[in-house]
């Protein structure tokens, strides 16, 4: 009944028509990037902000659910790990997305003009945080942080496939334990600073919960589908109905968790009605935004959750490839709702807005076929593999 | 005990992985009467026992349903229709306050109801009793072993040929399991006529026993040592008196300590001709007219009596007290303006003592007088 492990090839090197694509989107998305800053930099920059959170999003939320493994002592997705340890190797990319934006910082965030803040008594009052200066510092200290546990994470995992120590994964789950209250901190920060402080005047206590919620479902969408089509190409030929039952099950959750908070943010607001924080809300109804609006909430979670709410539907392949790409596009619409409306006028929709999506899906393809050709595809020194591949619900 | 009939043959095994296989074999055999037992539930079990989908789902769906329709249904009903109240200047129907409360509604209807219809349709209350209740294969099921339990009812149903099986699946334990006959011809106690009547006789009495406690023995005092005093309160009615008013009023003619009534209500002229200012203008009592001015005079008179107040505008303007009216009054024509009212202005009887009414009328003669001071003033 049980495959070898080598039934599989552990390393190996995506189709070369999938290779010739990556590189294609990326020099696409390039161009396209760079096209747009000469044409309109305000829309170019805001742009730049939706890219960078969705890369921030797949990067973080990866290296999330690798350090959840660790800290909940998770056995089923051990054969699968190895994915999101691939997607986590964006993380030294993301901050590269945003050097662009260090330029363009006037035309992105009102609170960077002295005379505005100057002028301002709420701008006044936020300005020891909401400061150039103190800004970048946040950016370094964040990335740096975020970056130190990547490389120790994943230079304790690709190590034990060598050694097969199982001090190595002890280690890992202190380091678990020591990057989980840094991550609340981390994608808090990331939040607020790149997506909340678009419009300073606006404030909302949840929002770093709001993002997170999403941060977690694109890393675990891009990391399912990634794992449905490499088991449909006997990559990971051991996985069972259980372990896709197990990534729709918390693709579900995190839908719901999703709806939850986002519901939970606007209820606080609409219940208190003040007029400093129903503006953001207002301005998300005027001027079409309230169809993207309505779609959002569609689109994020209506179409899923119905998609996903019976149990065959969490374990069907098919289903989970679908759903894993639509909720990635979800995302990608939930922060185009979160930081386009900052451009003013109307919902701006043509290339310039295709740019970045196809940059990133570029990118993460590039970044993919490097990472299966260096690293095996199982953690092959994992001790608790075999209980991994052998797992039932 | 157990001396009706076979009701099944059960065997136990050790671990999930040896009742899973088990279950499979015995589908496999064609049996369809039979059941698992386990500690705990063991996933792939249905797969195992080739058992349909359960439509338990189905019920849960339409009950969440039945639980949002209702709620929204009911809120709609109270905040539109039965009691609109107008809160935060919101519309009456605000759905967004009702998700929170369908949510919980929608959960709880769909998680209690589906229980019950669990316990209605599945477990055929109430009927409660089954034979492998009290059987050693139970206690052991709800421990720590795997069970499983071929059925005599079976098609299949062999007794030799189960236990054959059985051992040959490495069951352990194969014990045969048999009706209780008492429980057989046992009649159901819920429908018997003396449980019922006994159950209405309880309704009644617990309600009866309700209503006494809230309408008759929470008002009974077990003591009244001090709390009833045979003394007449403030404000209560009496027939001691015969207007039946408990309260006596004074005698008529009656001059409380330190006040002396005011014979002039009503009659300016007279209270002009007659009332003689009993006060001399020294430091102190200007000084006090003047603090009493400033406090009660001066927000529609103006500081300085000018009649230019803030208030000047919005109200018939208060006029200045320097004209020459005002001027040639008597002091005690002011004073009853003051103690009486005129026009807009209200008495000031009750805030203003009638010696500080007094020193406020100095305090006004020195205003005048700055204003129209004469040479013989500056020497």
């Amino acid at each position: 009944m049980s495959v070898p492990l080598s039934a599989g090839p552990l390393r190996n090197e995506l189709p070369r028509k999938v290779t010739r694509l990556a590189w294609i989107l990326l020099a696409l998305g390039i161009v396209l990037y760079a096209a747009g800053y000469m044409v309109d930099i305000k829309r170019s920059a805001l742009n730049n902000v939706v890219g960078f959170l969705f890369l921030a999003s797949l990067a973080s939320g990866s290296l999330f659910l690798v350090a959840l493994e660790y800290i909940a002592g998770a056995v089923w997705s051990v054969p699968m790990r190895r994915v999101s340890e691939f997607l986590a190797a964006l993380t030294p990319l993301t901050p590269l997305l945003a050097i662009p934006l260090f330029f363009h910082l006037r035309d992105v965030f009102e609170w960077s003009h002295p005379a505005a803040a100057a002028s301002d008594s709420v701008l006044m009052s936020k300005s020891p945080y909401l400061n150039v200066t103190f800004f970048v510092v946040r950016f370094v200290c964040v990335f740096g942080l975020l970056n130190l546990f990547y490389y120790s994470f994943i230079r304790n995992s690709t190590r034990q496939d060598v050694s097969r120590e199982q001090k190595l994964t002890t280690i890992n789950i202190r380091l678990a334990a020591l990057f989980m209250p840094d991550f609340a901190v981390i994608v808090t920060l990331i939040a607020v600073d790149w997506a909340m402080s678009l419009e300073p005047h606006w404030y909302s206590t949840i929002f770093g919960v709001y993002y997170f919620a999403g941060t977690v479902l694109a890393g675990l969408a891009a990391a399912t589908y990634i794992i449905v089509r490499f088991h449909e190409n006997g990559l990971l030929p051991r996985l069972r109905r259980d372990h896709f039952y197990s990534l729709g099950a918390l693709l579900f959750a995190f839908i719901n968790f999703w709806a939850y908070i986002a519901f939970s943010q606007f209820l606080l607001t609409w219940y208190a009605n003040l007029p400093e924080e129903t503006f953001w809300f207002v301005k998300r109804w005027r001027d079409g935004w309230q169809y993207v609006s309505v779609l959002l909430i569609l689109v994020q979670f209506v179409v899923p959750y119905f998609a996903l709410l019976t149990q065959d539907s969490k374990m069907d392949p098919k289903r989970l490839k679908l759903m894993s790409i639509w909720i990635l596009f979800a995302h990608l619409l939930d922060i185009y709702w979160l930081v386009m409306p900052s451009y003013g006028g109307g919902v701006p929709l043509s290339w310039m807005e295709i740019g970045y999506p196809v940059l990133l899906a570029g990118l993460v393809l590039v970044v993919l076929s490097y990472e299966v050709k260096r690293t095996n595809l199982v953690p092959v020194g994992d001790p608790k593999l075999e209980r991994g591949l052998n797992f039932r619900l | 005990m157990n001396d009706g009939p076979l009701y099944s043959v059960t065997a136990l095994f050790d671990t999930p992985d040896a009742i899973i296989r088990a279950a499979e074999e015995v589908s496999t055999g064609g049996y369809t009467k039979y059941d698992v037992n386990t500690p705990f539930p063991v996933h792939g079990m249905d797969k195992a026992m080739k058992l349909r989908q359960s439509r338990l789902g189905i019920f849960t769906f339409f009950f969440g349903l039945l639980g949002t329709v209702s709620i929204v249904g009911f809120m709609t009903w109270v905040t539109v229709t039965d009691y609109p109240l107008v809160i935060g200047g919101k519309p009456f129907w605000t759905w967004p306050a009702f998700v929170p409360i369908a949510f919980e509604i929608t959960v709880l209807l769909a998680a209690v109801l589906t229980a019950i219809t669990m316990i209605v349709l599945y477990f055929r209350f109430p009927n409660v009793s089954h034979p492998l209740h009290d059987t050693p294969y139970m206690k052991k099921v709800s421990s720590d072993r795997f069970g499983i339990s071929i059925q005599a009812s079976d098609p299949k149903f062999d007794e030799a040929a189960v236990r054959e099986l059985l051992r040959s699946l490495g069951g352990k334990e194969i014990a045969a399991i048999y009706f209780d006959a008492e429980d057989l011809s046992h009649r159901q106690e819920l429908f018997d006529p003396k449980f019922l009547g006994v159950l209405a006789l309880t309704a009644v009495v617990v309600s009866g026993a309700t209503y006494f406690s809230f309408n008759t023995l929470l008002d009974m005092q077990p003591f009244s040592w001090m709390s009833e005093q045979n003394k007449l309160k403030a404000q209560m009615p009496s027939d001691f008196s015969k207007d039946g008013i408990g309260m006596r009023p004074p005698v008529e003619g009656t001059v409380a300590r330190g006040f002396l009534p005011y014979p002039f209500n009503g009659k300016p002229e007279e209270a002009g001709k007659d009332l003689v200012n009993p006060l001399l203008p020294t430091p102190a009592v200007l000084a006090r007219g003047k603090a009493k001015f400033l406090t009660f005079c001066s927000p529609c008179h103006g500081n300085f009596a000018r009649g230019d107040s803030r208030l000047q505008g919005q109200f018939p303007s208060p006029p200045t007290l320097h004209s020459d009216k005002v001027r040639n009054r008597p002091d005690g024509s002011i004073y009853n303006v003051i103690t009486e009212g005129q026009n807009v202005m209200p008495s000031y009887a009750s805030q203003i003592l009638p010696e500080d009414r007094w020193a406020i009328i100095l305090y006004i003669r020195a205003l005048q007088r700055a204003q129209n001071a004469k040479e013989s003033d500056l020497k």
